[in-house]
């Protein structure tokens, strides 16, 4: 490198992205964002002023060593980079369009403080779309062992969990209840910001390093995580089950034919392809006016799918004001252009129905923010007399989710207080040598939190399965305690479950 | 990537509109208890629908279902499912099984295609040393079936006809009122039909206090509790049917929002099926001409329209 950068050399404008125009990108189902060229990730790149204090590996979830693969590309090693990626995680082109890198990496870059923050998840979504255009994987030696796991679910979580013990060398399983691998990625992130192919691309990175996917399979009830472990020949398993179980609006007129969770819109048209009906069969009924409760990343969602469905009008309802709007920022701004109405501060009190079984508006109250709540956010009040009629036959609720209830009704796993799987901070659950982690432990997190969890629980199970860890670059924080002794963690003592007759 | 091919190993036709397959999957055969359901794609293009596990035998290792064709999908089925082929995707067993209760003395109502999953609740009640009282309800006699295999495992057969041509003429609920007529000492009741049938059962045992059972069988698309289109309000509480039934306390459930519910799809379904029905007309292949003119002729075999707009639970189910 000839000189060093400072904040003054280097470029200081953030190298813009190419997306597709709002009018225009309405009207398909093709991603927004085109991602960086070559030359816009060897610009971007200098941005990046390779500071020692690194925070940004610090704000990732999962420590990916962001300046060590920045560093790569601005030396075009793009392999080099996918390789540092890769260390860490297994999807980056994955998580280079999903994070919320606002509140992660890019919130605590050194040159946002001044500048705008360095593109790191642009950067990152270039290396993982030049890995899947030219089939890098980064399948190591792998020695194999002859222990069976088994995942249950596959998302994130167990899309990592079952990454990281195919390569220690056992023999992996996936099993996911729908047809079709990927979890919230498949069936609900849509194609426009996350398409099914750049997921399909990553399944297929895991089935070369030996994972099978045995799709249509209802753990629980099919089979329990008993027999899994006590008759199936799994010496370790992990739950990835996600969160699942949208929460009610619980008013009036919330059973109406019309009022649906976006988890139902988008897997229908995600997952079974309700945009191209009658060419697929399942059917998805397609708002006029459409009012969309809540503003997450699902919230976002649901209305830019609506948009594109051909709704004429897409509203965003939320009781709280912009600035608690949990949704990546780049969302909103997305859904902005493309016309929703965002109606912040506003709560709804009643769907109102034509008598007919259907939605024909909804009446909701404007409120304004009290005092901070437990969550240290502003709580929302009603304002007096502010009752007023907006006209929607399309009610769509993305207002959170509560724990999916099949483990707890199918085996002996312990829960937590609000029905979730309880584990203690290695993800090990009540039961020996089963793990859990993502959505199904923490509730609705991010892809990338899930991700993280896939992997603690992996190194968790290499501990109990007495496997040395040798490939963990990745120290968590469930890590603290644990010594090493010349090289090898501590926790690595041959503890083996010992079968019984 | 799918877990393995699930193949039609037998079929019968129990009259132009119902159909029953026999499928192999010996692990689902397995763990399959009464009152439980699968989801069903039937190709790759299909849409996800749930249909109750009629049977299930271990020792073959294959499980059991009775479709009757209203609607596209379960029409093209009816078409396509010949034994040999394969569905595209078969998952479950799903929902909570029907706990078996201690009751000495129960009455199984199976109505239309509700006969067909009763069955193994009345041989399960059998197993279980109760005195079991079947009350069937066919629209005639020709629309029959399994009758012998309920003699087997009943006390008692109760059945009843629309048309009277075999048993008694009249619905499910006269057949109770005569059940319980003879037997007061009834301590359960488990209902499955049609929707507007379960709320009948549901009102004749109300008043004599006799704890009823229903299955229901509301829109479903995942089938693991993730969509909430299978909400279902039951004691003015909601539940998911899918993860928290399909059975309930019918003396507590809404069937009013259920049935309004229902009709979801109802314009989208007729669509779909009429767009079905003149591909099938267009359609050449000799076989197949004759197999659809079967299903898409007048009323569809006989099925009233008033079936036809307020979906059978066992029939087609909208969406999905
Ligand atoms: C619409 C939407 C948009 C989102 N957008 C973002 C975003 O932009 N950025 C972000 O970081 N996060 C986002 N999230 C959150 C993120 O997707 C989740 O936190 C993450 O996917 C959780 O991963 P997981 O592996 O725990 O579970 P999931 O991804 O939910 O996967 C669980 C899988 O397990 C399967 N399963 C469930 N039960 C069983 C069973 N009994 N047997 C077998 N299989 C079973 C399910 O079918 C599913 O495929 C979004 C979520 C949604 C719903
Ligand atoms: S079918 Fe989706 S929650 Fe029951």
């Amino acid at each position: 490198m000839a000189k060093k950068r400072t904040i003054r050399t280097i470029p200081q404008q953030r190298t813009p992205v190419r997306e597709q125009e709002p009018a225009e990108r309405v009207k398909n189902f093709s991603e927004v964002s085109r991602g960086y060229g070559q030359k816009d990730a060897l610009v971007e790149s200098e941005r990046c002023l390779l500071c020692p204090d690194q925070p940004c590996v610090r704000g990732c979830p999962v420590g990916i060593d962001i300046p060590g693969f920045i560093e790569k590309i601005g030396q075009k090693d793009f392999h080099g980079a996918y390789d540092v990626i890769a260390a860490t995680n297994l999807l980056p082109a994955v998580c280079g369009r999903v994070c919320p890198q606002e509140s992660q990496c890019e919130g605590v870059c050194i040159v946002g403080q001044t500048l705008e923050p360095v593109a790191i998840g642009r950067l990152e979504r270039f290396v993982g779309d030049r890995a899947i255009a030219e089939g890098w994987t980064s399948v190591p030696y792998i020695e194999h062992n002859d222990f069976r796991v088994g995942i249950v679910g596959s998302g994130p979580a167990g899309m990592a969990c079952a990454a990281d013990m195919a390569k220690a060398g056992c023999d992996v399983t996936v099993y996911e209840a729908f047809h079709q691998a990927g979890g919230v990625l498949k069936y609900g992130i849509p194609d426009f910001r996350l398409p099914n192919d750049v997921v399909d691309a990553e399944i297929r990175n895991l089935s070369k390093l030996g994972v099978k996917f045995e799709c249509n399979t209802l753990v629980g009830r099919l089979f329990t995580i008993e027999q899994m472990v006590d008759e199936m020949g799994f010496q370790a398993v992990f739950i990835g089950t996600g969160a699942g179980y949208p929460a009610m609006l619980g008013i009036p007129g919330d059973s109406l034919n019309g009022v649906l969770s976006a988890n139902e819109l988008l897997t229908r048209c995600n997952l079974m392809r309700a945009k191209e009906f009658p060419n697929y069969d399942t059917p998805l009924s397609i708002g006029r006016r459409v009012a969309v409760v809540g503003a997450g990343n699902t919230a976002m969602d649901a209305m830019r799918v609506c948009l594109r469905l051909g709704a004429e009008k897409v509203y965003c309802i939320y009781r709280r004001s912009r600035a608690e709007c949990p949704a990546r920022s780049e969302e909103v701004h997305h859904a902005e252009e493309e016309g929703v109405e965002f109606h912040w501060l506003t709560n709804p009190v009643e769907i109102l129905g034509d008598g007919k079984g259907n939605v024909r508006g909804m009446r909701c109250v404007r409120m304004e923010l009290g005092e901070p709540d437990d969550s240290g956010r502003r709580r929302p009040v009603v304002v007096a007399g502010s009752e007023h009629e907006i006209d929607v036959d399309l009610v769509v609720f993305a207002i959170g989710t509560n724990a999916n209830p099949i483990m707890g009704q199918t085996s002996k796993l312990k829960l937590d207080k609000r029905g979730y799987i309880d584990t203690d901070a290695d993800l090990a659950t009540s039961v020996a040598g089963v793990f859990a982690g993502g959505d199904i432990v923490t509730g609705a997190a991010t892809v990338i939190e899930a991700m993280g969890a896939g992997r603690t629980a992996a190194r968790s199970m290499k501990a109990y399965l007495g496997l040395r860890d040798a490939a963990a670059t990745y120290v968590g924080d469930s890590a603290g305690g644990a010594g090493r002794c010349f090289g090898i963690d501590s926790r690595e003592s041959n503890f083996v479950r010992v079968r019984v007759a | 990537m799918a877990m393995s091919t699930f193949e039609i190993v037998a079929r019968e036709d129990f009259s132009d509109v119902t159909y029953l397959l026999e499928i192999r999957h010996p692990m689902m055969a397995r763990a399959a208890r009464a009152g439980q359901f699968v989801i069903v794609m039937a190709h790759e293009h299909g849409e996800r629908i749930p249909l109750t596990i009629a049977d299930f035998d271990r020792d073959k290792g294959t499980i059991t279902l009775v479709i009757q064709a209203v609607g596209k999908t379960t029409k093209e089925m009816q078409q396509r499912c010949k034994v040999g082929a394969a569905l595209h995707a078969v998952v479950g067993p799903m929902g909570i099984p029907s706990p078996v209760s201690g009751a000495k003395k129960v009455i199984c109502v199976g109505g239309g295609l509700g006969v067909a999953p009763i069955f193994p609740q009345a041989r399960a009640f059998k197993e279980n040393g109760a005195y079991v009282i079947g009350v069937l309800g066919f629209r005639s006699k020709d629309l029959m079936f399994w009758t012998d295999k309920f003699n087997d495992c009943c006390d008692e057969l109760i059945v009843c006809t629309d048309d009277g041509s075999s048993g008694i003429k009249g619905l499910v609920t006269e057949g109770i009122r005569r059940a319980i007529e003879k037997h007061p000492d009834v301590d359960e009741c488990v209902a499955i039909g049609p929707t507007v049938m379960m709320r009948g059962c549901a009102e004749a045992t109300r008043a004599h206090k006799i704890k009823t059972i229903v299955s229901l069988n509301p829109v479903m698309v995942d089938g693991t509790g993730m969509c909430g289109g299978c909400r279902v309000k039951v004691g003015g509480e909601v539940k998911f049917a899918c993860v928290d039934g399909p059975d309930f306390d019918g003396h507590l459930v809404d069937f009013d929002d259920l049935i309004s519910r229902l009709r979801r799809f109802a314009t989208e379904e007729k669509a779909a099926r009429e767009r079905w029905s003149e591909s099938c007309r267009m359609m050449t292949t000799p076989n197949l001409g004759a197999l659809a003119s079967q299903s898409s002729g007048p009323a569809a075999g006989g099925v009233s329209t008033e079936l036809l707009e307020l979906p059978d639970p066992y029939d087609e189910v909208r969406g999905g």
